[in-house]
């Protein structure tokens, strides 16, 4: 049977190091498998988050090879096995044992993002009707599976630390998916300029490669926060321009 | 609300990774950097921009200067003796502003000239960050400004194309209609240049994205649909426009030292 070498991060907040276990590898395995092995064999103290095993729970979030994956859905095949494969906990959230970090910080920050605020229902049924085009940007944000990962990549968190002053490209998408929504009423672009800290993205599009629900934060959602906080505060003929129509529609009604 | 990770911060370049990460960067580099190297000299040479009905993209318009493509004529009186003038210098800024500002842009050059970061996980030379929350960088901002100008820039250069369709015969002097390599050239240019200012972020904000309900405007709706699909392959676009806007240069200038011949179909 073909053998591959893991070097995994093993330690907690105090401290760690990396340390290699060699394992089997077969045909379809994966790094969480492979992780599940060594659990299994040679390091029953091994302590790694998981859950459905299929992409879906967004448990896993490690760092393969330097890069943020899912374990369950990395394949060893897409993997060079001649050279040990390092496997580390995700680096911007803090360390509690081997590969499982302290997420809670993300919690925290959803808590604080203005709630959906839908409009009166305005259908004969006391509901609303929603047209598929005006549903379908933001379905895409719906997608997350909260990994984390895309907030593990970004450098504005993980290099220069900035937790209080920036939210990451996962409430990024969230703020998106509730402030293009068709229904809601709600305006979030004060606070995203001044205590979400769009302006902090420089637009590396990590966060848009690591995501492994495909989802195109940064085109999609970052971007289009980033001109519609433009529009408000850096765009003087345009708050002309609306300023413009909101006194001819004023003055027509 | 402070998540401080444990792990320490990282030293420039340092990384996990097992991947040539440096690549990439180091393409944008070279790339970008030969661009503004090539564009800079062609901008300020002044001279073999034109050559009979093509005209360089460097310097369309032609505001003013010593060409028949010149809009008002020779250089201006007023144009002080000790400023270096070029026809180029009075237009190139628009369209360089609008690859300065361009998002696709921002995040290339960013990582390839500031390191910041060089590659996605990669460690970064400076501890200190301010982002595009301040000033320099705060101007970037201005993007929908200098998409302005280059949508401007894109009807002129569609004119050039028109224009480079007919050839004076120099003997009789007489106009005729006529497609050479470089009226080509000068073609796939304004397609290239097209479909990347079509494609932009901004673009695709202005014409329908800062919409919430797609379904009460059909006109922004579709306007919309047309640049988020051009918008999937802005960054194709942006190189493969960049190339060719120095590639048209190159032809022009060649063909008016004589060093190359344009062929004429018709």
């Amino acid at each position: 049977m073909k053998t591959a070498v893991f070097r995994i991060w093993r330690g907690n907040a105090a401290g760690g190091e990396f340390r290699d276990y060699e394992t089997g590898v077969s045909e379809g395995m994966v790094v969480l498998d492979a992780i599940h092995h060594i659990q299994a064999t040679e390091a029953n103290d091994l302590a790694c988050r998981w859950n459905c095993k299929a992409g879906k729970c967004g448990s896993c979030s490690a760092e393969v090879n330097g890069m943020p994956r899912l374990m369950c859905m990395t394949r060893l095949s897409e993997l060079p096995l001649d050279k040990p494969v390092t496997v580390e906990p995700i680096k911007a959230f803090p360390l509690l044992k081997d590969l499982i970090t302290d997420v809670s910080w993300n919690f925290r920050v959803k808590k604080k993002i203005k709630k959906f605020k839908p409009r009166p229902p305005d259908a004969p049924d006391g509901t609303w009707r929603m047209q598929q085009e005006d549903i379908d940007r933001v379905q895409e944000f719906r997608k997350c599976i909260e990994c984390f990962l895309c907030q593990d990549v970004c450098h504005v968190l993980r290099d220069h630390r900035k937790y209080d002053e920036f939210i990451g490209p996962r409430f990024l998408i969230y703020v998106a998916a509730l402030e293009m929504h068709p229904l809601d009423t709600e305006d979030r672009l004060e606070e995203l300029r001044e205590t979400q800290g769009i302006g902090y993205c420089n637009i590396t599009k990590c966060c848009t490669k690591v995501c492994p629900e495909s989802i195109h934060i940064t085109d999609n959602a970052i971007i289009p926060l980033k001109e519609r906080v433009v529009d408000d505060y850096y765009d003087p003929l345009g708050w002309l321009w609306k300023k413009m129509r909101r006194k001819k529609g004023s003055g027509g009604s | 609300m402070s998540a401080e990770s444990t792990l320490s911060r990282r030293s420039f370049g340092q990384t996990m990774r097992a991947d040539v990460w440096w690549a990439q960067p180091l393409v944008v580099f070279l790339g970008l950097g030969a661009f503004v190297v090539y564009s800079t000299w062609a901008a300020l040479q002044g001279r073999n921009y034109y050559f009979g009905p093509y005209l360089s993209p460097f310097y369309s318009p032609e505001i003013f200067g010593p060409s028949p493509h010149s809009w008002f004529g020779a250089k201006p009186v007023w144009w002080p003796a000790w400023l270096i003038f070029s026809p180029s210098l009075l237009v190139l800024w628009a369209p360089g502003g609008f690859r300065l500002t361009c998002y696709y842009y921002r995040g290339a050059y960013y990582k390839a000239f500031w390191a910041d970061p060089p590659a996605c996980t990669v460690g970064e030379p400076r501890s200190t960050y301010l982002g595009e929350r301040s000033f320099p960088l705060i101007m970037q901002n201005m993007h929908r400004y200098f998409l302005y100008l280059a949508l401007l820039f894109i009807l002129v250069l569609a004119h050039d194309v028109w224009k480079a369709l007919w050839f004076v015969d120099p003997a009789t002097g007489r106009t005729s209609f006529g497609m050479g390599v470089g009226t080509l050239v000068l073609a796939v240019n304004v397609v290239l240049l097209g479909g990347y200012t079509f494609g932009c972020h901004s673009l695709r904000h202005l014409i329908g994205g800062f919409l919430d309900q797609f379904s009460k405007s059909p006109a922004c709706y579709r306007g919309y649909a047309c640049v988020s699909c051009l918008n999937r392959r802005h960054m194709l676009w942006a190189w493969m426009s960049l190339f060719w806007v120095a590639f048209s240069d190159v032809y022009v200038r060649l063909c008016a030292l004589g060093a190359w011949h344009d062929l004429r179909f018709f």
